[in-house]
């Protein structure tokens, strides 16, 4: 169907504003009518995806290998030339451990304390953020009064900086903090949360899910408005109840959106760093100390850096994302095809 | 075509400047505690009007910018043209050898001779730079909080337990949160240290494994944070070796006794003002001693320099004696210059605690131990004062004991050492 264009002012306006867009095709028109006569309609698709290769090849396949081979490297060096090879010596110091779970005895006690904590706080984190998206997708997705204002109020948190975010927090929960200052206003005694491991700990958790929840309700909210109304309108002539709408349609037709999610959220969780840092700075001792800070300390912070350590350890870490990433894309296409074949 | 070519070269030439150092600038990366970078801007500003072939850009930066990013600049053959930096023997390598460039090298052995061994590689004759002040930790009492408890201040002999047992009476009796700070860094955990006796040289120039000294007051120091005499606040408060101050708790009149060092004096002058009165009181006693550590931060020049010649000139204006005299007077800074040291210093400030403040170091600086002195050349300190910082903050959170924290700090120092491949 043609749309009406209406003829006035209007229409010579936008038809002027285009003026410079038809010139840049016609432009551009003619080189690209000779590289399909060159490669053919089958290489336009590589032709158009080389950029694009090649900047992945750059900035991602390449430092992956570099990083690779500082981690067969030793000293304290930072240019790979001047650095000794010494193989798996990183990885085997790494790995070098009586008891996985107790890190105490392991000679990276570090390495292990952070792996520890990560695997916490990712278990936690990703578990609650699924949840609290899925259930904030749920409520703005209904017909609410200033529908647009709430879904603004919670998107609003992911664009600060992770460093603003972690200060704003700092100052709420600091000694002399906020909620201490409110806490004392009601009768109560302040509390140093960010000394206390497991307040502490609860406190990464909560502000990355607070700074972050927007985006994936974001997500789940634009699948949940994909789901075809009618539908529920079927479900609710049949009597079906809501609890079981929500299992039987909500759930498996959104099933793709929250799979996006939870490989977004899982990759964001095992890379926590920035907001932690500025919080807590991986303390009280090292119980909110995550992988990544393990890493940025090893390789750059600490007196002698030790570049190699640090790159065998985000390789491990590199190495832990990819199969987790893998697990689940194989459970959503294993969900996909069962749910085909129903 | 002509038009398109000018352009590309123009894009060109704006690009290179853009990105590449121009003859004749000098760029300097700076950190201050307190006034210093308004001070040393001045004293640019001056510069350059007597020298107007040379463009000095100051980067104002926080301490950890140069503590973190520095190194890793340097280590890439890039970085600023001159630094102030802390750090200064165990990045030795990449500092400038000024003794060819600058005016009169005689001038500087004879006046910054004494502290030159901290910024050269062991062995060489270098002129890398010259110290800008020279430091000395030593401790802090609020004097105001004192008198209202009615606790006397310790005298000049007290020991460390002296001053725990005053300060938590006095933060008892005024309900101030913290009786004693002091700041998360191994230099600060080392004048203490040194005083109970530790040693940390080994008779090869390698660190020693911790010895009783080191151990007994690190004991007791755990013992503190845990009952609440130390604040925990600054020493549970990261992972790693991160530096942490607590000079905002001193400030704000919510700790009795700060043990941090000479540097402070400009600060608390400044921020603190007639808010209450406060002195400095050196360092405690311990059994061997009552030493504090010595250091400071030196001004080097950088070797991956495009302008040396320039650098040398601005390191020989700011090394001359009547600008060393006029910053130290004006940032309240102990200066190293041996010729500014010999006159009366007339320190700008109308603050009789801070001047008496920076008496008290001077004082301070004479029970300074031979080990004291040593450390700040020595090329181990860094290892040693970062797993001092890790661990201790470790058993200071209860994350191990203190035994556990010892047998990790020599291993972790073993370790550093073994990396560099010494």
């Amino acid at each position: 169907m043609k749309a009406d264009v209406p003829k006035g002012t209007g229409s010579s306006l936008g038809e002027a504003a285009m003026a410079p867009v038809r010139l840049a095709m016609a432009a551009i028109d003619a080189p690209l009518r000779w590289v399909q006569r060159r490669l053919g309609i089958g290489g336009m698709a590589t032709f158009f995806l080389l950029p694009n290769m090649l900047i992945f090849g750059v900035f991602v396949l390449l430092p992956f290998f570099i990083n690779f081979a500082y981690s067969m490297t030793g000293g304290t060096a930072l240019f790979l030339p001047d650095r000794s090879f010494v193989g798996g010596e990183q990885y085997a110091r790494l790995f070098d451990c009586a008891n996985y779970t107790d890190p105490n005895s392991c000679a990276e006690d570090t390495f292990w304390t952070a792996v520890g904590n990560t695997a916490w706080f990712v278990l936690l984190q990703v578990s609650l953020m699924i949840l609290f998206s899925l259930i904030t997708a749920l409520i703005l997705n209904r017909e609410l009064m200033a529908r647009s204002f709430w879904r603004a109020v919670f998107f609003f948190p992911v664009l600060l900086s992770p460093v603003v975010v972690g200060l704003i927090w700092k100052w709420i929960l600091q000694r002399q903090g906020l909620l201490n200052f409110g806490l004392y206003g009601l009768g109560f005694d302040p509390y140093t949360w960010l000394n206390d491991r497991n307040w502490s700990f609860a406190a990464t958790v909560g502000v990355s899910i607070w700074a972050h929840m927007g985006f994936y309700t974001l997500i789940l909210l634009a699948g949940l408005q994909a789901i075809p109304k009618d539908l529920y309108e079927a479900a609710e002539m049949d009597g079906t109840r809501p609890a079981r709408a929500f299992w039987r349609i909500t759930l498996p037709l959104l099933m793709p959106n929250l799979l996006v999610v939870i490989v977004l959220v899982l990759i964001r969780a095992v890379q926590i760093f920035d907001e932690v840092y500025v919080l807590t700075g991986g303390g009280p001792g090292t119980s909110t100390l995550y992988i990544t800070q393990y890493i940025y300390e090893t390789g750059f912070a600490t007196q002698l850096r030790n570049p190699g350590l640090a790159a065998a350890a985000s390789i491990l870490m590199g190495a832990v994302l990819v199969v987790l990433t893998l697990v689940q894309l194989g459970l959503g296409r294993k969900g996909e095809k069962k749910g085909a074949r129903k | 075509m002509k038009k398109t070519k000018t352009m590309l070269a123009a894009l060109a030439v704006g690009l290179l400047t853009s990105t590449a150092a121009m003859a004749g600038d000098v760029r300097i990366m700076w950190y201050s505690d307190g006034v210093e970078g308004e001070v040393l801007k001045d004293l640019l500003d001056r510069f350059m009007k007597e020298n107007p072939g040379i463009n000095v850009i100051l980067d104002n930066v926080s301490y950890s910018v140069v503590k973190e990013q520095l190194p890793v600049q340097l280590e890439a053959g890039n970085g600023p043209d001159i630094a102030r930096v802390t750090n200064l023997k165990a990045q030795s390598q990449h500092w400038l050898d000024l003794r060819p460039l600058v005016a009169d090298a005689a001038y500087w052995d004879e006046n910054f001779g004494g502290q030159a061994d901290w910024m050269r590689p062991d062995g060489s004759n270098q002129i890398s730079g010259f110290m800008t002040q020279i430091t000395i930790a030593g401790g802090f009492a609020n004097k105001t909080l004192f008198d209202q408890a009615g606790v006397a201040i310790p005298g000049k002999d007290a020991t460390w337990d002296d001053w725990a047992k005053a300060a938590k009476q006095v933060a008892e009796n005024q309900q101030v949160p913290f009786p004693m700070a002091l700041d998360r860094s191994g230099h600060r955990l080392s004048g203490p240290n040194l005083a109970y006796g530790g040693n940390y040289i080994s008779a090869d120039g390698k660190p020693a494994p911790l010895d009783e000294g080191s151990k007994n007051f690190l004991k007791t120091f755990v013992g503190w944070v845990a009952d609440g005499t130390m604040s925990k606040d600054v020493w549970v408060s990261a992972a790693g070796s991160t530096y942490r101050a607590a000079a905002d708790d001193f400030i704000n009149g919510q700790l009795v006794y700060y043990y941090s060092g000479s540097w402070q004096v400009p600060n608390f002058s400044t921020k603190i003002g007639t808010n209450f009165d406060w002195v400095a009181t050196g360092s405690p006693c311990g059994p061997a001693n009552c030493t504090g550590m010595t250091g400071g931060a030196g001004l080097v020049a950088v070797k991956y320099t495009k302008n040396p010649n320039e650098v040398a000139k601005v390191m020989d204006y700011l090394a001359s004696e009547p600008i060393v005299k006029e910053f130290s007077e004006r940032t309240l800074f102990l200066p190293a210059h041996k010729g500014v040291l010999a006159k009366a210093l007339d320190f700008k400030t109308d603050d009789a605690q801070a001047k008496a403040a920076l008496n008290a170091f001077v004082e301070a600086s004479k029970t300074l131990s031979d080990e004291a002195r040593k450390l700040p050349g020595w090329l181990w300190s860094d290892a040693v004062y970062g797993a001092l910082v890790t661990r201790v903050s470790q058993a200071a959170a209860g994350e191990m004991t203190v035994d556990e924290a010892f047998a990790r700090i020599d291993s972790d120092i073993a370790t550093k050492v073994k990396d560099t491949g010494n």
